[in-house]
């Protein structure tokens, strides 16, 4: 049941992101080179949504959340790294699957890369010093744990600031 | 039902469906498997690297404390990241926009039309995303999508870095003349 249901979710995304154009090399390296935002409507419409469906399940008791620990400094250090070669390949972990789908053969290149990154960082993981990777670390915070505010004041405000990029996205 | 078969959606609308379907999944795992599957995609990397690995070396697989911590096999999320591509595929042949490409447009204008050029970098800028977005502990959909949408500090973070490295390597990167 696991895998069917992880499946059924796969194909349903896969199904969005291509009809959104999201898949594209050129969307990805265009936001990246500051020339098309199709990225940002994408993911702040889908962020903007699950957090409220999110919440609003939390508050009913149906969910738990699963907040991933913030860790300044592997964080920010990775976080970069993953910019780095996210430029050059053109794709994350998701759109690269979804881009062979669409045709884009070279796709594939990119996800063996990424199979080949992972067996290295499997190598390299036992030798990385703990000291850096526990480095300034938070534990599992949310914005509204740090900013004392309600996660519906919070959700108000970033719905704000969404709908305000939106509003500049549209106005050109 | 014609609305199935057209070639683009805004992506606002499929964003928020995109939002629909994380939260259904939360809700509808929770109930069916006691657990709740938050949409996520590199982890499956390592497991699909893991199971790879463990043809030639079982036995280093088996010993590897990262290969431990993430236990090797298929998954929840392996299935999802599979069903990316189905998705994709069955929605480009759908909507008529799927397309062979071998080299992408801004990659030609700055590198040329070869082939060879283009799986170079594709493969090496897979090999750093991913060894990043590990110890980072996401990607842009664990952290970015699903983080973010719980409002966890570390998926704000994560964006600001991935976004930071990744504009300017870009800029750098496709300017056309060094």
């Amino acid at each position: 049941m696991e895998l069917i249901l992880g499946a059924a979710t796969g194909v349903i995304f896969g199904f969005l992101l291509q009809k959104a154009e999201v898949l594209r090399f050129e969307k990805q390296v265009g936001f990246l080179l500051l020339r098309d935002v199709t990225i940002l409507k994408f993911m702040l419409s889908a962020i903007l949504v699950g957090a409220i469906g999110i919440y609003a399940c939390h508050d009913l008791g149906l969910i738990e959340l699963k907040i991933k620990v913030t860790t300044l400094a592997p964080l920010v250090t990775g976080g970069v790294l993953f910019g780095v070669g996210w430029a050059i390949a053109g794709y994350c972990p998701g759109t690269s699957l979804g881009a062979i789908g669409e045709g884009r053969i070279h796709a594939i290149w990119v996800v063996l890369g990424m199979l080949t990154g992972a067996a290295l960082y499997a190598e390299v993981y036992p030798h990385l010093s703990r000291k850096f990777m526990k480095l300034y670390d938070y534990g599992k915070i949310t914005v509204p744990d740090i900013t004392g505010l309600n996660h519906w004041i919070v959700i108000a405000i970033l719905g704000g600031i969404i709908l305000f990029m939106f509003f500049l996205f549209e106005r050109k | 039902m014609n609305y199935l078969f057209r070639g683009k959606w805004s992506p606002y609308l499929a964003g928020a469906l995109a939002g629909l379907l994380a939260v259904a999944s939360v809700v509808v795992t929770t109930k069916v498997l006691s657990k709740p599957m938050y949409l996520g995609a590199s982890t499956s990397f390592v497991r699909a690297a893991g199971l790879i690995e463990q043809k030639v070396a079982k036995k280093h697989v088996k010993n590897n404390k990262y290969f431990q911590s993430k236990k090797v096999k298929v998954d929840w999320q392996m299935m999802f990241v599979a069903g990316i591509l189905a998705g994709a595929l069955f929605s480009s042949l759908a909507g008529r926009s799927f397309k062979l490409e071998l080299v992408p447009e801004i990659w030609r204008e700055r590198f040329g039309k070869s082939p060879v050029k283009r799986a170079v970098g594709a493969f090496f800028g897979g090999v750093i995303l991913l060894f990043g977005v590990r110890m980072a502990g996401g990607c842009p959909s664990g952290h970015g999508l699903s983080g973010m949408m719980q409002l966890s500090v570390s998926g704000v973070v994560a964006m600001v870095a991935f976004m930071v490295g990744g504009i300017v390597t870009a800029k750098i990167f496709y300017r056309r003349s060094w």
